[in-house]
Formats: C-alpha cells, sequence, structure tokens
C-alpha cells in the first residue's frame, strides 16, 4: 500500500477549527495545517506542545545583559588597566555599583534588543523561514485566502475523504 | 442581586471605628504636644492626606477604568463593569475629605499647616528676617515667584472644580449604564461614548493637576515635570488590584458567574503592566535628577535618602512594587493563579500605600515623621470606608449589565 497525502481545503477558518476537532476525535493524525494568518486556538486543538519561545526569550535577554554589563563595564570603568575612566555628570567612576543608575538604560535596551532579535531569528530558523529556502506549502492558495489541512494516511483514504467532506471541506486534493 | 452579609459589615465597621480613633487619637496627642511646643507640627494631617491621596485615587481611578473601556470600545471587560462602577460610588466621600483637607489647610485651622507656600507672609517681600515686625516663616523668592498658580482663592477652586467634575461625570456614567439595563439599545452606549470621550479630557488636564496641586506643591521648591503621570501610574496600579480583588471576593461569594479565567488574566496583565509602568516612572524621575544633581532638584530625593526614617522605606516600597509583580506575575499561568495574585495584590498595596507616605511626609514633617498608631488606623479606617461604600453600592444594581452591546462579546471571552 501507498502513502497517501490528503489535502483538504476550507474556506473559513470557523469550519477549519471545528473540523480539526471532528477529525481528531476520530484519531486521524493531522500533519500539518496552512492558513494566511494566525487562526486562534487552533494550536490547542491540533494539540500542538506549547512553545517553548518564552524560555529562549529569557535565556536571550541574560545573555544581552550580561553582554550589555561586560560592555559598559570596559567603556565605563575599566578600560585597559583604568586608562580611560569616563567621568561623566560628576559621577563616581570607581565602581560600577556606584554608577548603576546611568546604565540602566543600556542594560535595559541591549536586553531587549538581544531577546527580540535572537527570538526573531530563532523563529525563522524553526519555520524554515529564510532566503533560498523551497515553498513548504502545498498550495500557493493558503498564502491568500485559504486553509489547508494536511492528513497522511496509509491505505483506505476514502473514510478520511469522507470526514473531510462531512466537516466542510470544499476541495481535496490526493497526492501519491 | 448582592446583598452584604453580616461579616462583611461588621467588618468594615470595626475597620471604620478603627479609623476614628486613631483619628481622636491623633488630634488629641497633637494638640497636646502643641501644648508644650506651639512649633510643633500636627501629624494627623499629612496622614490623612496620603491616606485620601491613596484611597481617593482607587475611586477616581474606577471612573478612569469605565471611561476607558468606553472610549476603547472594550468588549472585555463588561460582565465586571459593575465592578469599578462601585467602586465609583466612594468617590464623593473621599472628596469630602479631600476638600475639608484643603479648607482647613487655607485658613490654617485646627494645625493643619500641610502647604508651606500658604503661610501668611511668606510672599511678602518686606517680611525677611530682623525687618520691624517681621514673623517667621520669612519672605521666599521662589514661593512668590509661584505665587500667580500657588495661591489660596485659586488653589481652593482648582479643588472644587477637579473634585465636581469627576463626581459628575462618575455619576453621569453610573447613571447611563443603569438607563441602558432599562431602555436597551445602543444610543445610550453612544452617549456614554461620548461623556467618556469628554472625561478623558478632563481627567487628563486634572489628574495631573491635582497630583500638582495636592501632593507636589507640599515640596514647593522642588518640581517634577513627570509628576502627574507618576500619580497616575500609581492610581491605575492600585486601582487594577482594587477591582480585581473586589472581583475575586464577588466571585467567590458565587456572584459574577460569567467572569471567568480570561478576565482574571486580563486584570492580571493589568496589575503587571501598571506596576512596571510605576517603576518606569519612578526611575525616569529618580535617574535624570541623580543624573543632573542640580541641589534644587536633589533636594527632593535628599530628604528622603538621607533622612534616617525615610531611607529603608524608600528603597524598601520601591522594590517591593518592582520585584514582585515582575517575578511572580510574569508566565501567563502566574495571571490565572488566584492565590499568587491576591498575594502580590496585597504586596503592592501595603507598597504603594507606603509609597503614599512618602511623598506627602518628608515634606511636611521634616524628619519627624514615623509611620504609627494615627497613620495605619486611619489608613484601615479609609479602607474600611472605601470597601463599605464599594459593597453597598454593589447592593444598588444587578451585578451584570443587561443590555450593554458588548455584553456577548464580554461573556466569550477567552485568551
Amino acid at each position: 500500500m501507498n502513502k497517501t497525502t490528503i489535502y483538504g481545503i476550507f474556506d473559513d477558518e470557523e469550519v477549519l477549527l471545528s473540523s480539526v476537532k471532528e477529525i481528531r476525535s476520530n484519531e486521524i493524525h493531522i500533519k500539518e495545517v496552512y492558513s494566511p494568518f494566525p487562526v486562534h486556538g487552533l494550536d490547542h486543538a491540533l494539540g500542538i506542545k506549547e512553545t517553548r519561545m518564552a524560555i529562549t526569550a529569557f535565556i536571550y535577554g541574560c545573555i544581552g545583559l550580561t553582554f550589555g554589563i561586560a560592555l559598559i563595564y570596559y567603556i565605563m570603568i575599566s578600560g585597559i588597566y583604568k586608562s580611560w575612566p569616563m567621568n561623566i555628570g560628576g559621577k563616581p567612576n570607581w565602581t560600577l555599583y556606584h554608577n548603576l543608575p546611568a546604565f540602566v538604560p543600556v542594560l535595559f535596551e541591549l536586553t531587549v534588543l538581544f531577546a527580540g532579535h535572537l527570538m526573531s531569528i530563532t523563529f525563522f530558523i524553526r519555520c524554515g523561514l529564510f532566503p533560498g529556502n523551497p515553498e513548504v506549502s502545498p498550495d500557493p492558495r493558503t498564502t491568500d485566502d485559504k486553509f489547508l489541512m494536511e492528513i497522511e494516511v496509509d491505505g483506505d483514504i476514502s473514510k478520511v475523504k469522507k470526514m473531510l467532506t462531512k466537516t466542510g471541506a470544499t476541495e481535496i486534493n490526493l497526492k501519491e | 442581586m448582592f446583598t452584604i452579609d453580616n461579616k462583611a459589615k461588621k467588618f468594615t465597621f470595626i475597620l471604620m471605628a478603627i479609623g476614628l480613633v486613631s483619628l481622636i487619637f491623633g488630634f488629641v496627642t497633637d494638640y497636646l504636644h502643641y501644648q508644650e511646643d506651639p512649633k510643633y507640627h500636627f501629624t494627623t494631617w499629612p496622614a490623612i492626606l496620603f491616606n485620601t491621596y491613596f484611597y481617593l485615587g482607587i475611586a477616581l481611578f474606577a471612573v478612569f477604568f469605565v471611561a476607558l473601556q468606553y472610549v476603547a470600545e472594550a468588549g472585555w471587560s463588561i460582565v465586571l463593569k459593575r465592578v469599578p462602577e462601585a467602586i465609583m460610588g466612594a468617590l464623593p466621600a473621599f472628596s469630602i475629605i479631600m476638600l475639608i483637607i484643603a479648607v482647613t489647610a487655607i485658613l490654617h485651622l485646627w494645625g493643619n499647616h500641610i502647604y508651606h507656600w500658604l503661610a501668611d507672609g511668606i510672599t511678602d517681600p518686606k517680611n525677611v528676617k530682623g525687618a520691624e515686625g517681621a514673623k517667621y516663616p520669612y519672605y521666599d523668592e521662589i514661593i512668590a515667584g509661584k505665587e500667580a498658580y500657588l495661591n489660596a482663592p485659586f488653589f481652593i477652586i482648582r479643588t472644587i472644580i477637579y473634585l465636581i467634575g469627576w463626581i459628575y461625570f462618575a455619576k453621569k456614567l453610573r447613571s447611563l449604564s443603569i438607563l441602558e439595563d432599562k431602555l436597551g439599545g445602543t444610543s445610550i452606549h453612544s452617549k456614554a461614548v461620548r461623556s467618556s470621550a469628554w472625561f478623558m479630557v478632563f481627567f487628563a488636564v486634572t489628574g495631573s493637576m491635582a497630583a500638582w496641586d495636592w501632593i507636589m506643591s507640599i515640596d514647593t521648591h522642588w518640581f517634577s515635570t513627570l509628576f502627574g503621570w507618576y500619580v497616575f501610574a500609581e492610581w491605575c496600579a492600585i486601582g487594577f488590584t482594587t477591582v480585581y480583588l473586589v472581583t475575586l471576593y464577588l466571585k467567590n461569594k458565587g456572584y459574577l458567574e460569567h467572569v471567568n479565567n480570561s478576565h482574571i488574566h486580563d486584570l492580571g496583565k493589568f496589575i503587571f503592566a501598571f506596576s512596571l509602568v510605576w517603576t518606569y516612572m519612578w526611575f525616569s524621575q529618580f535617574m535624570l535628577i541623580w543624573y543632573a544633581h542640580i541641589p534644587e532638584e536633589v533636594a527632593y530625593y535628599v530628604d528622603r535618602i538621607d533622612v534616617k526614617n525615610y531611607r529603608f522605606l524608600f528603597w524598601f516600597s520601591m522594590s517591593i512594587n518592582f520585584l514582585f509583580p515582575i517575578i511572580l506575575l510574569m508566565s501567563r499561568d502566574a495571571k490565572r493563579n488566584h492565590k499568587r495574585l491576591v498575594f502580590v495584590s496585597a504586596v503592592i498595596l501595603i507598597g504603594h500605600w507606603l509609597n503614599s507616605y512618602l511623598l506627602v511626609t518628608p515634606g511636611t514633617l521634616k524628619t519627624h515623621g514615623h509611620i504609627g498608631f494615627t497613620e495605619i488606623g486611619i489608613g484601615l479606617g479609609f479602607a474600611g470606608l472605601l470597601i463599605y461604600l464599594t459593597l453597598n453600592s454593589l447592593t444598588k444594581q444587578p451585578l451584570e449589565p443587561k443590555n450593554h452591546p458588548f455584553l456577548d462579546e464580554s461573556k466569550h471571552l477567552h485568551t
């Protein structure tokens, strides 16, 4: 028996959502869903694991903060053998601790910069979104106004086809 | 319909009794001290002022909350809309207390010398040290320069305008909400949107000005252009906390059946966000003054940091107001966890109460202020008053608006 991939195409995200719930409750595995915009509650309905992006954000933020402290310490406090300590605004310039209030904006911005940029890069890598990457979506209409459900079936496809039609798919395509 | 049970009634009455006792206690001890030493400053008035600032802020924030929902056409909050509407019910009472403070300050009645710039002869150029008939406090050039704004008649007129304006809008929004229950349709909603927009304009100006007049003018020589926002952020933080706590109380009593975890999550987000906004304002004000190091600006922080009585509280209140929300309320689950939210709410209410104390006391009592029976007692008494008035106005109307256009959206809120 060949492995067949079935593409069910939907017009409406509400119909798609209820269809996903229905099909999953019949113990059919949905491989992937493609949609032109994020559908609220779809990740939950598909049973996708909770994202770990928050943890990476925390780690990247810590990296940014550490980088910021090192940077500011080198530039403003130590220099090479304290050759050029900065004395701005009449502040004491002997320790990081004494000058800390002045550095808080810098540290904050670097934390946010690192967390934001590295998170975006992580997201692009995980989704395979980078220049030169081949098209992933099986149907270009999913970038416009259609929703596509991808199901891989071993063997009899009629049951899945019937389920898809019943739950509101407007179009069903097959790929051997 | 909500009814106050005996336990809650007893609790609030006990709180109010504590408040009354400590008020009398405060005035009697102040008077006895004053008999011994005519230069003695009454400590009860600053205690009343900072507590009024705190609780009036909560009641005023409730009006802002309701107006904000209308202006933003927000749907999520409708099922708990009657909670801030009820908190608005405490506005007139605290306005009267504020008015009493302002009037007695102007007339120097009962030892009320909170506002230094109101002292007799302080703007009179002839009243200098050593001159004939001169008496303390002497002529102060800086205060004299601010006389066009900081003078007794204008001060009382402004205070009355703020208070009457706020109460007017509170009553208007409340009555429109009740009328909507009876009539239905969308015409009342658009009327309420219009009133809310006007309130926003009015509040944007008067909220800041009230902060300058009542709080910032205590340290007359000092000024901060950020001060209005700082006070606004504080009112928002404590206001959202109060809305949350009242909602939770009603929910635990079995009311507000449509309030689900998503509503609590949204309130948690606001508590988190405005705690951080407050810290942002606090730090923005502090950092610039610290960095520039200009004597006339730094004096404000010197009065707080270099005085033994306040140093600990100054850093302590700021730290708990920042660290507890940011550490404990960061994650999504934490904002849906009642135990944690209640804990953080309690912490930041105490933290902001201490911060209110620090806004008023160092400027009025200089190095002699301390938190004692009077301060805490009046705080508890006012809390009792606020809770009682809130619960009392909750009993007047059904706890859920009937015909609000966004009611259905709010019932199905899911985040």
